[in-house]
Order: C-alpha cells, then structure tokens, then sequence
C-alpha cells in the first residue's frame, strides 16, 4: 500500500511513523490526537500581481519530521516566516492546537512554542555567543543564569557552545549551533530548520540528525526545508511538496525514490546534463605554485601551500564548507588580491601572480564570482554597463577611453539569446531579474569572450533548476571547447555531476585532488571536515 | 492603515525628471510660511527673491558670474560624491587656490610684469586646490581615516592661514589697516568678456567644466569607472577598477576647481585678496550638487538657480530687510526637499494593513 | 596654584559642549545612524536656548528650550533617513546648513543681549577646599550633567538589555530585524537622543560658557564632536579622555596666544582642528585592518514586510 497521493481528499494517518500498526488495528487511534499542532488553511501571500503562496494546507503532528521540500522560488520560506510571524498572510488561516492563531511577530510565535532556524542567521558578529541568544530571547531571565543554561542545554543535546566567545570568531557549523540552542532553549514545541545542512559537512550533518531525532523522540514537530533529496528520505516522516507557490503533494519520502520527488518538485523530468564522451585534456592552462596568502581581514582565511594544475579540457571542482578559503583563493586566481611571487599562479604559461585582473582577463583568462549583486554585477546598473564591467579589458567596446554602446548591447543580446536570459526589457537593471536569469547572464557573459581558463565559484546557488541545467551545460561545453574550468561549489552532487577531479578546501588547504570517479561522498565528507587523504588511507588500511 | 516604503525594481525615469521640480515647489511653499511668520508679503517677497533680478540685465550678468564657481566646483563635487566620498572642504580649497594665485599677484605688484602672470596665477589656484584636496584624500586612503571630517576641518585651517596672511605679511599698507590686500594690477586681473559688463572669463571656463564632465562621465570609461566604484565597491574591484586611484583622481580635480574658482573669484569680481572672499560658495556648492543630481546639466541649471537666490536674496534684503540668513534657510530647505523627492526614485509608498494582535487565548 | 586651577576649570568648561554632544552622536551611531547634522543642531541648540533664558530669565528654561530644538531637528534628520530612506551623509549636511541658517534667523534679534549665567554649585566648606574644591564641587550643572550622561550611557549600553538591543541593531540591523526588533523605532530613539544632546551642548555655549549669543559660536564643535566619537572607538570611557583632551588643546592654545609665544593667533586658533586631522589618521591607523565601527554604521535600512 503506497501512501504517495496526488490529489488532497486523502485523509492522514494520525501518527505517520505508527502507519503499519495502524493499519493493521483501526481502533488504536488515539483520541488525543485528533488536531495537528499546527494547522494552515488557503494560506496565501500575494506581492502585488505575484502569488508567492497560493493557498497552502499543511498540517504538522506532534513527534513527525515534517519535509518541505521545493525548489529556489517555490515558497518554501514565504510559508516559513509566515508560520513564525515575520510577514503576514494576504489570506487564509492557521491553527495552533486547534485554535486560530495571529501573530504579530516572531516573539509571540516563540511564545506559543514555536522555534526557527532559517538558513540567514540571525546573528550579531561583534557580540558574544550568550548575547546573541539573549537578543533571541525574551529577556526576562536573568543574563547570568541564561549564560549558565546556555552551556548546559549546549552540552546535553552535543552542541558545545562557549557564552563569551564572539561570534565572528566562530566557524559556520558553530554558528548554527548557537541558532539552534538558542530555539531550544524556549522549549519548542514545533522547531523549523530552513535548509540546515547547506552549510555543514556530512559529517556534521549526521550529527545534526542524531539531535533531531532525539527532539522528535522528546515529542516536539520538526519541519525540515530541503531540497537534498537523500536527506529527505533518510530522516524525514511526511513530506509536502511545493511548486510555483502551490501544495502539489503529499508523501512519505521513504518510499518514493529520489527521481520521483524531483519529478513533483520540478513538475517534468529533470534534464540530464550529459557530458561529451571521453574528454582530452590538452596542456596546462592554469597552474598554481604553492600559493601562500596572508590575511587582509581578520576575519578571513590564511591560504597554505595551495597547488593545483588545470588542462584545457578538464573541470576541476573544489568542495569544502563555506568559510575555509574559497572566497581567498578566488581573489588571488581572479587577481583581486596579489600574489607574493609572479610564479605562483600561471594563466596558459604566462607567470600572472603580480598582474591585476585586468590583465588577466586579457590572457584569456574569465570569472564568475560567488555573490552576483554587488560582486559579479552592479546591482542598479544595467545590463549592458555591467558587461562593460568584465568587458572593457578586451573585447572591444572601449576605443581611446570612449565607450561603444554598441557592442555593450550586442553582450547583451547575444548572452540572452545563448543562454535564455528572461527579462522584462532590453537592458534592464541588473538587481530586476531573478537569480536564475541574472546568473545565467553573469556566466553568459564570461563565456562569450571565448576565455581559455573559466574559474566560477558556486555556480548555481539559490539559482532554479532550469537556469542550474542550463549553466552547468554551459560549463561542460566550455570545457569541451578546450578551456579549463575551475568549480568552486558547496553542493557535492553538482560537484560528482559535472567534474573531472574534486579536491577539497579545508583551513585554507587544498587537497590533492581525486578522481570524481573515486570520490565518494564519504571520503569527500571526511575531507570536508579536516582529515587529510593519507590519514584516511591509514584509517582504511586499519579498519578493512 | 500603515505607510511603507518599499524597493522599486527598477529606478523611476519619471520621478527622476519630475524631483527637482516638486522639491522647488514645496520650498517655495515652505518659504511662504516663513515670510509669513516674519511678518513679510509672502507673494512679494517670493518676487523680489526669484523674479526681480530675472526682469534686469546687470542681475543677469551678476546671476551668471556668482554661478560660475558654484557650477565649477559643483561639477567637481559631483565627481567625488559619484565615486561615495564626501569632498565636505571644497571652501578650504576654493581659499587654497585664491591664497597660492594671489601669492603671485602679491609678488608682481607693482613690477612690470607681462601677460603671463593671470594664467600663471589660475594654473597655481587650480594645482593648490588639488593639492590641498589631496589631503584628506591621502588620509583616507592611506589611513582610512574619514574624510569627510579631515576635509572639513582643513577649511577652517585654510580660513585661518588666509586671515593670517591678509592681517599681516600681505596687507595692503596703504589700507587703513583694512584686512586685505592692495587691489591687483591689471595684468593679474581677470578680463571681463564685454567692455563694462560683468561676465568675465570665468563663466567661459564654468561652461567647458561642464561640457567635459558630461563626455567624461557619459561616454567614457574613467567615468564608468568613477560610477561603478561609487556604487559597488566589490564590483569595481571585480572589474578591474582600483578605488584607491579613483578617490585621489576625484578629490584632486574637485580640489583643483575650487582652486581655481577660488582664484578667479580674487581675481576677477573682488579684485583683491580679503577675509570673506567666498560666501560660503564651497558649501553651497554642495546643495549644488545634489540639486543637479550629480549630472552636469543639471549642476548647470542648478547652479544657476541658486545663484538667482543668492541675488533674489541681496535684493530682498535691501528692498524688504529680510536678513540675508532666509537665503541659507531656503538653500537648506532646497537640499532636503530635493534628496527627499529623490528617494521615491528608488522607493515607493505602499499602504498595507497594520499587523494584527495575537490572540491572548492561545496555549 | 591658582593659574593651575584656573586652567583645569577652563578646560573643563571648554570639553563640556564636546562631550555631551559626542555622548549623544555615541549613542546614535552605536544603533548604526551616521548623524553629521550635530552642527546644526547645536547651534540651533544655542539659539533656542539663549533665547529661552533671555525671555524667562532662567537658564534651566533656556537649557530646556536648546534640548527642544535640538531634538525637534533631529526628528527631521529621522523622518528623511528613516522614514524616506535617504543617503544619511547628504541629509546630515543638509541638516547642518539648514541649523546655520536657522540659527541666524533666530538669534538675529539676540545679539547684545546678555543673560546671567548657569548658577555654579556652592557647597560650604566643600567649595572652598583649595584648588580641588571649586573643581570638584563647583561647576554649574552642565558638567554634571555631562559627566552624569557618560556614566548613564555606559551603563545603559552594557548592563541594560535595551542598550544590548541597540548594539546588536548597529552591528546587524538585517539580523535584527529577522528577530522581531523593531529597527526603525529603535534608531528614531537613538537619533532623538543625539538631538537632544547636542541642542543642550549648544545651549551650554550661551548659557554657562559665555553669558551671550554670537551667530556661528559654535565654531566647528559639532564637527569635533563627530571625531571624538571616531577617536573614542564608539566606547563612552574614551570618550570623556577625548573630550579633554580636545578642551585641554584649546585651552591651551588660548593661553599660548597669551603668552606672546610669537606664532601669529591664526595658527594657534587653528591647532585643535589641526590636532582632529591629527587625531583621525592616527586612531585609524591603529585600527587598520578591522574597523571598531559599529557594522551597521551609515547603511540604509528598509524592512521587508
């Protein structure tokens, strides 16, 4: 018997974990359980003509992990913050233990029992860890005593925290846990997690499964965002599926399979991404010498030792968890910081440590940063001027200091047209189209000047799934033209997807790099979270 | 029922065009009130300050020569607040360029000196500007240190030094022991274009600053450049633009403006070097260029418009003894009305129902 | 002795108007507001409060007449920056050009008037302990005051979950405002505060530091003001070390200019806006690098609802 429905008549079973029993006593439902804890009906936000939720149903039950799942653009958070108070529902209902529930904001939701972690921590980096959860509190517990209960909810669920440390200091998967100890610390009876694992390493990810299961153990709900489908199915109880701002199903994520949830998610078959058979390398096109960096900001990584060689032809990608040095190794490939030595970064034989970007760029060479508004683009800019931000080294739109319209707009075309670029006019500002559309533009316009060395770094980040398709297609073409590719990404399955080789970036060191082939999700996750491959192949070596 | 503002997706062509427009509107409102309250015809008044000196041909002329510094180191001024740095000092580098050319005027007085010595005492006028304005601009490059204080307190550093100088070493012997200087030899005066009027050389070169800064900041890539590192920083560094070179580059030429219409105006309409050479023209300048939304066509016309109030307001006080400080009242007025209407270019009011009380019953 | 004596009272009396309105500008930009309308609202302060204690008679009244206009100026400076969005430095200017004028207008009428000074403290026995006695125990309430509002603030912001929140929302105003704090209100309340206080700064000036009103008396302080906070690193302890030692550099070139040092007045008049210049590169050069600034400083905040 399949629980997977499309239509919404069904009626649920009270206790989704307890199905099989259930179903095979009727009368042992308990009465008890008659309402959800929380309940929303027709809940619909409506941004002048835009629906960014059309009329959602959704009921969460006591002691379930609750999936959301969805793709960038699908709802997923406009029905969270709705939930925990931050904005307010153009119509529609919710229900709080069966009564009807407002709020004004996020603290009354607190009040009522009801905790968030959202993927934007809410966090203050020149304040110490204990002021941070006081500001998330209510305030009327004494600072001394809440310090104390701090460490001590902290250490009981395996989330070390230290009250006076400042939060600056603190790495990503540290910052989480004090999102997350500060929520159980109001005892919640319904905790949200927005896209938790997007910033952990697998191994930290387990571990924050081996929490949630004990909060679920305890009683209390979970609605866990996602859209890594293999987590879903690994943890997750029921699962409602969002599409283009409307409920589009409900299931229980362990029997579907990961093709089948995608395919409810994006409302099609995905498009495969299809490599060119048996790709050739050819020479060396980017090659970096034991790049050293020192800080230039305290809060920054140090580079050590970074060394890797890129043919035309190949992509590498480099994995790791944000924070450990990519953003610093892209300012030293792009030129954006200098290196010490001319030798140690070499662009198609050229030595180019000392030279600026510009002149980079006219060595071939392109690049697509991780923040498009305000770092790839000018966000009230248009996009035409902001071709002429990348362009202007050497393709022909300036002539004796004076700007040619002209070919700024044909950039502009011409990425549209390659890479479906949705726009509402000709030359828009850059902030106006969507991250999907602006990124494609963003990759459009690098790969349009033909470069010989390609480094982007998250590629497809909060970008829809049609847009992702169409820029990792983009990059594999590239590479197929002859160019060498550098991929710095987060997501380990675009990673496997598109890659030759995976290294690993961990403390401002570069692994040596592996075969895609041979990079396994584990050895890669134990990459990710520091140990190095000979400690692995020791560990191996013992433990088979 | 609550007012909010929110982002418009795109900037507003319309706003835009329509902004300086109300902005003048409600000043003028705002200004009746005020004539009102002292006890002055609102309507007459608002005559003598904006029509009057329309209706008359010296005021005209006088109109076009008091714009002309505010024009030129607007347009400077523009060039700085393009790139996000605040020139706050452009007074103390008009006063700059009026001291470094009138040194010159001071050593050849007297003496037979030849043609060479005007353009040779405004090229000194412009390079001191620049000079003093790379100052703070050093400062802020180099140490981070806020420019808009640094630049600010070195006008009162420069007011200092110039009354130094005109109480001693160069006062006029001769003066009745009047702070200033003996009134500049011809050869180191600045020509009036007409034979008896008032226009003089200054507005000539007030109009090529402007026609250069508009091919400068519409068409070519320093200007791109100076836009794009005042609105994105990461982004300018992404393109290749290296801030530090464009906060110089804009500090010297908005110094080296002040420089020179601090010397233009010793030399031309004063003739001579005093205390009080400028009223307060640096300082306008800068509603000057926020009026003219830092374009220079708009700087033009702006420029142009308060230097109409800077005579409408001698003229009022003269004819209906309005003091003279109404003037500084309406120019503020003038600035926070125009950055107001200049915000909805960006953001608009929305009407949203307020949020609404929880239920206490709950739990 | 008592050329010491007379020193260490003047320099008090000069750091006075410096460290309150710095106190209020601290508190201000510690919610993430770049205020630089202090001149303005000053001198405004000044005239307002001239005037109230040239028609009552009481400095007190005239001390609350300068908070008055300081504050009612600032709520423009609130409803432009908060309430419009617009670019904190120009509305600030603008502020400081519209004070000048306003001032002018107001205190045309004041010039020549002349009003009996804040009454002084007056302790028997206390006061009249040598040289100590008068500085200590015989001020005018203006330096009480401002000592009183360093030591308010520090606490305020440290040992206060108000002055916890104003923190955090110049550190993070998005952060902030996902928490459910209400942003704008919050910066309204600090803005006011800093209006506040530099009104009664200014009013200080024609109230206590000289028994009359000159347009322009407040000479720059604003600005001053503005550094000391920079120079203070946003900390109110340094603050009040600032501020004397700013009171301490005009004073002393006052009396320079008395001693017939033999540099012309021009220059030693000019030494305390020198010494900011001074002052400004040497405090952020120490800090190169990382910045103490409150993160929030001088951005532009517009919730999303």
């Amino acid at each position: 018997m399949s629980y997977l429905t499309q239509n919404l008549d069904v009626v649920l079973p009270r206790r989704p974990s307890d199905a099989w029993s259930q179903m095979s006593n009727p009368m042992s439902i308990d009465p008890q359980r008659q309402t959800p804890l929380l309940q929303t009906i027709g809940l619909t936000k409506r941004y002048g003509t835009f629906l960014a939720t059309d009329s959602i149903d959704i009921d969460i039950w006591p002691r379930e992990i609750h999936a959301l799942l969805g793709e960038n653009g699908a709802g997923k958070s406009t029905l969270v913050k709705k939930i925990y108070g931050l904005i307010q529902p153009s119509e529609g209902e919710m229900r709080w233990q069966g009564k009807p529930m407002t709020l004004a904001g996020p603290s009354e939701a607190r009040a009522l029992g009801i905790g968030m972690v959202s993927q934007h921590f809410s966090l203050f980096d020149n304040l110490t860890v204990a002021e941070n959860v006081a500001l998330g509190l209510d305030g009327k517990e004494p600072f001394k005593d809440m310090s104390a209960r701090l460490e001590e909810v902290a250490n009981v669920y395996g989330l070390p925290l230290d009250p006076k440390r400042e939060v600056w200091r603190l790495s990503v998967g540290e910052r989480q846990r004090i999102e997350i100890v500060r929520a159980l610390m109001q005892d919640p009876k319904f905790l949200i997690l927005d896209e938790p694992t997007a910033v952990l390493t697998p191994q930290e990810a387990d571990q924050l499964f081996i929490v949630l299961e004990r909060l679920k153990a305890e009683g209390r709900a979970i609605l866990y965002i996602s859209h890594k489908l293999e987590e879903v199915k690994r943890l997750c109880d029921t699962a409602t599926i969002l599409r283009g701002g409307k409920r589009i199903s409900i299931c229980v994520p362990r029997n579907e399979t990961a093709a089948s949830l995608a395919r409810m998610m994006v409302g099609a078959d995905v498009k495969e991404v299809k490599a060119a058979a048996g790709r050739r390398t050819t020479v060396p096109r980017l090659v970096v010498n034991d790049l050293n960096m020192e800080l230039d900001d305290p809060h920054g990584v140090r580079l050590e030792h970074i060394s890797l060689e890129l043919k035309g032809g190949e992509i590498l990608g480099i994995a790791g968890v944000a924070g450990n040095g990519q953003n610093e190794l892209f300012s030293a490939l792009s030129g954006e910081r200098l290196a010490k030595d001319p030798g140690m970064i070499v662009i198609d034989g050229h030595e180019a440590g000392h030279l600026s970007i510009t002149s980079r760029r006219k060595l071939g060479a392109a690049f697509v940063p991780e923040e498009r508004l305000g770092h790839g683009t000018v966000p009230r800019m248009k996009l035409s001027e902001n071709a002429l931000l990348t362009g202007h080294a050497a393709s022909g739109m300036v002539q004796h200091g004076f700007v040619n319209m002209a070919a700024m707009l044909a950039t502009v075309d011409r990425a549209t047209e390659i890479f479906d670029v949705r726009k509402a006019k000709r030359d828009p500002e850059a902030a106006s189209l969507s991250g999907g559309n602006l990124q494609k533009f963003i990759v459009g316009r690098e790969i349009l000047r033909n470069p010989t060395v390609l480094v982007v770094s998250q590629p497809t980040w909060g970008v829809d799934a049609g847009a992702a398709a169409v820029i990792r297609q983009a990059l594999l073409d590239l590479a197929a033209s002859g160019a060498a590719v550098l991929v710095t990404s987060q997501d380990l399955d675009e990673l496997t997807e598109i890659t030759d080789r995976i290294a690993v970036m961990f403390h401002g060191h570069l692994s040596e790099p592996l075969a895609t082939s041979d990079a396994s999700r584990e050895k890669l996750g134990l990459l990710m979270g520091g140990s190095t491959l000979p400690q692995m192949e020791a560990n191996d070596a013992v433990g088979a | 029922m609550l007012l909010v503002l929110e982002k418009r997706a795109e900037q507003s062509n319309t706003v835009a065009l329509a902004s300086p427009l109300i902005a003048i509107c409600l000043t003028i409102v705002t200004m009746s009130i005020l004539f009102a309250i002292l006890d002055k015809n609102p309507i007459s008044a608002l005559g003598v300050y904006f029509i009057d000196p329309l209706t008359d041909g010296y005021s005209l002329q006088e109109i076009a020569v008091k714009a002309a510094p505010l024009v030129m180191i607007g347009i400077g001024l523009s060039l700085c607040y393009l790139a996000n740095v605040w020139n706050i000092g452009a007074e103390g580098q008009l006063l700059a360029g009026a001291v470094a050319g009138s040194w010159l005027a001071v050593k050849t007085q007297g003496t037979d000196a030849g043609a060479w010595v005007l353009p040779t005492m405004l090229l000194m006028g412009a390079v001191a500007g620049a000079l003093y304005a790379l100052i703070p601009a050093l400062c802020k490059v180099r140490f981070g240190a806020s420019e808009i204080l640094t630049s600010l307190m070195l006008v009162y550093v420069a007011d200092l030094f110039l009354d130094y100088l005109v109480r001693g070493p160069w006062r006029d012997p001769a003066g009745f022991n009047f702070p200033t200087t003996a009134k500049f030899d011809p050869v180191a005066t600045v020509p009036a274009l007409i034979e008896g009027g008032r226009l003089h050389l200054g507005v000539v070169i007030a109009l090529i600053v402007v026609a250069g800064a508009a091919v400068l900041l519409g068409r070519t890539i320093k200007g791109f450049e100076i836009r794009v590192v005042g609105a994105a920083s990461r982004a300018a560094r992404f393109g290749g633009f290296k801030s530090n070179r464009v906060i110089l580059l804009t500090f010297a030429i908005s110094g080296a403006l002040a420089g020179l219409a601090g010397i233009i105006e010793v030399a031309g309409p004063v003739g001579h070097l005093q205390p009080g050479i400028s009223p307060g023209y640096g300082f306008t300048a800068i509603i000057v260029a926020f009026l003219g939304r830092l374009n220079p066509m708009g700087i033009l016309i702006a420029g142009l418009f308060l230097a109409l109030t800077f005579i409408g307001g001698e003229q009022a006080q003269i004819a209906m003894k309005i003091p003279l400080d109404v003037t500084k009242v309406l120019q503020g007025l003038l600035l926070f009305y125009v950055l107001a209407c200049d915000s909805l270019i960006l953001y608009r009011f929305r009407l949203i129902s307020p949020s609404p009380k929880a239920h206490h019953g709950v739990v | 002795m008592e050329l010491f004596e007379a020193i260490i009272l003047s320099v008090l009396a000069a750091s006075t108007p410096l460290l309150i309105a710095a106190t209020g500008e601290l508190v201000t930009e510690r919610a993430g507001v770049l205020n630089l309308g202090v001149e303005g609202m000053m001198i405004v302060g000044a005239a307002c409060g001239f005037g109230g204690a040239l028609l009552t008679g009481s400095t007190t009244v005239g001390a609350i007449c300068g908070i008055a206009a300081g504050t009612a100026l600032s709520l423009v400076f609130a409803l432009m920056t908060l309430g419009l969005a617009v670019n904190q430095v120009a509305t600030g200017l603008a502020l400081t050009i519209l004070g000048i004028g306003l001032s002018g207008l107001i205190g045309a009428g004041f010039v020549g008037e002349r009003i009996t000074p804040a009454p002084q403290l007056y302790i028997p026995g206390l006061t009249d302990i040598p040289i100590l006695g008068r500085i200590l125990f015989g001020e005018d309430g203006f330096v009480y005051a401002s000592l009183l509002m360093v030591v308010g603030v520090w606490l305020f912001l440290y040992r206060t979950r108000s002055g916890l929140i104003i923190r955090a929302v110049g550190d993070n105003h998005v952060s902030a405002h996902a928490l459910g704090y209400p942003v704008l209100k919050i910066r309204l309340g600090a803005v006011m505060f800093g209006g506040a206080c530099a009104g009664l700064a200014g009013a200080y000036l024609p109230l206590a530091y000289t028994p009359f009103f000159v347009p322009g008396m407040t000479a720059g302080r604003g600005w001053i003001a503005l550094a000391l906070v920079v120079f203070s690193s946003w900390r109110p302890g340094r603050l009040v070390i600032g501020a004397y030692l700013f009171g301490a550099v005009t004073i002393l070139q006052l009396h320079a200019q008395g001693w017939g040092v033999g540099i012309p007045s021009q220059f030693m008049s000019a030494l305390p806006y020198l010494a900011t210049v001074i002052v400004l590169v040497l405090i952020s050069r120490a800090r190169a690098g990382g910045s103490t600034a409150p993160a929030a400083l001088g951005t532009v905040f517009v919730p999303d609802r």
